[in-house]
């Protein structure tokens, strides 16, 4: 099952050069960038671990281009997400963030149903691939 | 492609790998003019001075547009290796030609942005073990798309002590120059004896750099003409007697020990706006008129210390 988070995730996946094209307009606008990867895609994993620091007054994509390559080698079958941060007062938080590289074979999730009192259900769902532990879950 | 160049091409020729017949010639000077590089170089030459420096870039604006019209034209070509090194004198306008430089090369379309990033040793070496890769390439993806401006770039290698950090910054660096030539141009600026001591010890560096410019030191006149400008440029203007005493300051001043050229003569210009300002408010007139808000006397340069 295919995870659709973030910006353009109901796209095809970004090309290197529309990823590009991507973090330009970003920079252009002022926004600081980081880079981050995670091997849980359970949608409320807000916080992935972070690729190096986040990127500051950069001028040109060319500098954040080789860290999402440096962390693509490093962690070619986790999730890895570009984030744009819009510090202007008003603002303040992330404007933009988009998946820039996703495990080949994605296994999707199982809905639990947990039945409480009076037979009422709760509703969970579990990644099949966090069964595995955290590093060895997308082969 | 343009239409105009495809009729221009022969057909019977088959050079260019890409299977198109290229183009047999190019237009230099519509090449220039659409660089738009020649209102740089004329910008340029205004600067007083600095002739050697300035017909170096003349010739390395020339390589860069042949560069680009050889490309157009599908002849072969490796993207020339554009790093330089400026050495000269302080004071001599290292940083204000590598800012002339970045826009040069930004509209020849060698670099992608065209912004300069001034940095020195502190900005590239950390302080502690694993502190200065991240460092220095940090300030690499500042300066990519632009040109990075190491001032003082000797301070980067120290001889003296066998574990400075500097090391390890010169060799991401050169591994970035090598690597990413068409991501940004490095210019590196310092003391010319003292490069040269840089470079010998590093002949990695040194065959990394295309080009060598050298900062000649202004001549007195030279001098003058800078500080005239300066003043014009802020509205002020030297009385006769200021002129004289100006006249008379610059060889004095330039005898003196840390003469860092038109920066000392900056700053003589600031003390001596400081002067002139001191001098109005103490004076008994009650209405000071904008000629007298304008003029630098002679006095308020001979108040300096070099004619004491």
């Amino acid at each position: 099952m295919r995870i659709t988070q973030g910006a353009f995730s109901f796209l095809p996946d970004l090309t290197d050069a529309e990823v590009r094209a991507q973090i330009e307009y970003a920079l252009a606008q002022g926004w600081a960038i980081g880079v981050e990867y995670t091997d849980d895609p359970h949608p409320r994993n807000f916080y992935w671990e972070m690729w190096g620091n986040p990127m500051f007054d950069l001028r040109d994509a060319a500098g954040v281009m080789a860290e999402v390559l440096a962390c693509r080698t490093e962690h070619p079958r986790h999730y890895i997400r570009v984030s744009a941060f819009d510090s202007r007062r008003g603002f303040e938080t992330t404007r933009l963030s988009f998946m820039v590289n996703r495990p080949s074979d994605e296994p999707g999730f199982l809905l639990k149903r947990h039945e409480v009192g009076g037979r009422q259900i709760q509703y969970t769902i579990e990644s099949y691939a966090t069964q595995a532990p955290e590093g060895r879950r997308y082969p | 492609m343009s239409d105009a160049a495809n009729n221009a091409a022969v057909p019977a020729a088959p050079n260019g790998a890409a299977g198109t017949p290229a183009p047999v010639a190019v237009d230099l000077a519509a090449l220039l003019a659409g660089s738009q590089v020649t209102q740089v170089l004329d910008q340029l030459d205004e600067l007083i001075g600095l002739l050697p420096v300035k017909a170096r870039i003349r010739e390395i604006a020339a390589l860069l547009l042949v560069e680009r019209a050889r490309k157009q034209l599908g002849l072969a070509g490796s993207s020339p290796s554009l790093h330089m090194s400026f050495t000269g004198n302080p004071g001599t306008g290292k940083t204000t030609i590598a800012l002339r430089m970045a826009e040069i090369l930004h509209r020849l379309g060698y670099v992608r942005k065209g912004h300069l990033i001034a940095v020195t040793r502190d900005d590239l070496v950390g302080q502690y073990i694993g502190h200065t890769a991240p460092k220095t390439k940090e300030v690499l993806k500042k300066a990519m798309g632009g040109v990075l401006f190491i001032d003082e770039a000797y301070y980067l290698y120290r001889p003296e002590n066998e574990r400075d950090y500097g090391q390890e910054a010169i060799e991401i660096l050169l591994q970035v120059m090598e690597n990413q030539r068409d991501d940004l141009v490095v210019i590196f600026a310092g003391y010319a004896d003292r490069m040269a001591t840089f470079f010998r010890s590093n002949p990695g560096m040194s065959s990394r750099i295309a080009h060598h410019l050298d900062f000649p030191d202004y001549s007195p006149e030279e001098l003058e003409a800078i500080a005239r400008r300066m003043l014009t440029t802020l509205d002020y203007r030297l009385s006769a007697s200021g002129l004289e005493a100006l006249h008379e300051y610059i060889p004095l001043r330039m005898r003196q020990p840390h003469f860092a050229n038109a920066r000392s003569l900056r700053n003589a210009l600031d003390r001596a706006r400081l002067r002139q300002a001191n001098r109005l408010f103490a004076s008994p007139a009650r209405e000071i008129t904008r000629e007298q808000l304008m003029t630098i006397e002679g006095e308020d340069i001979r108040a300096s210390r070099v004619f004491a």
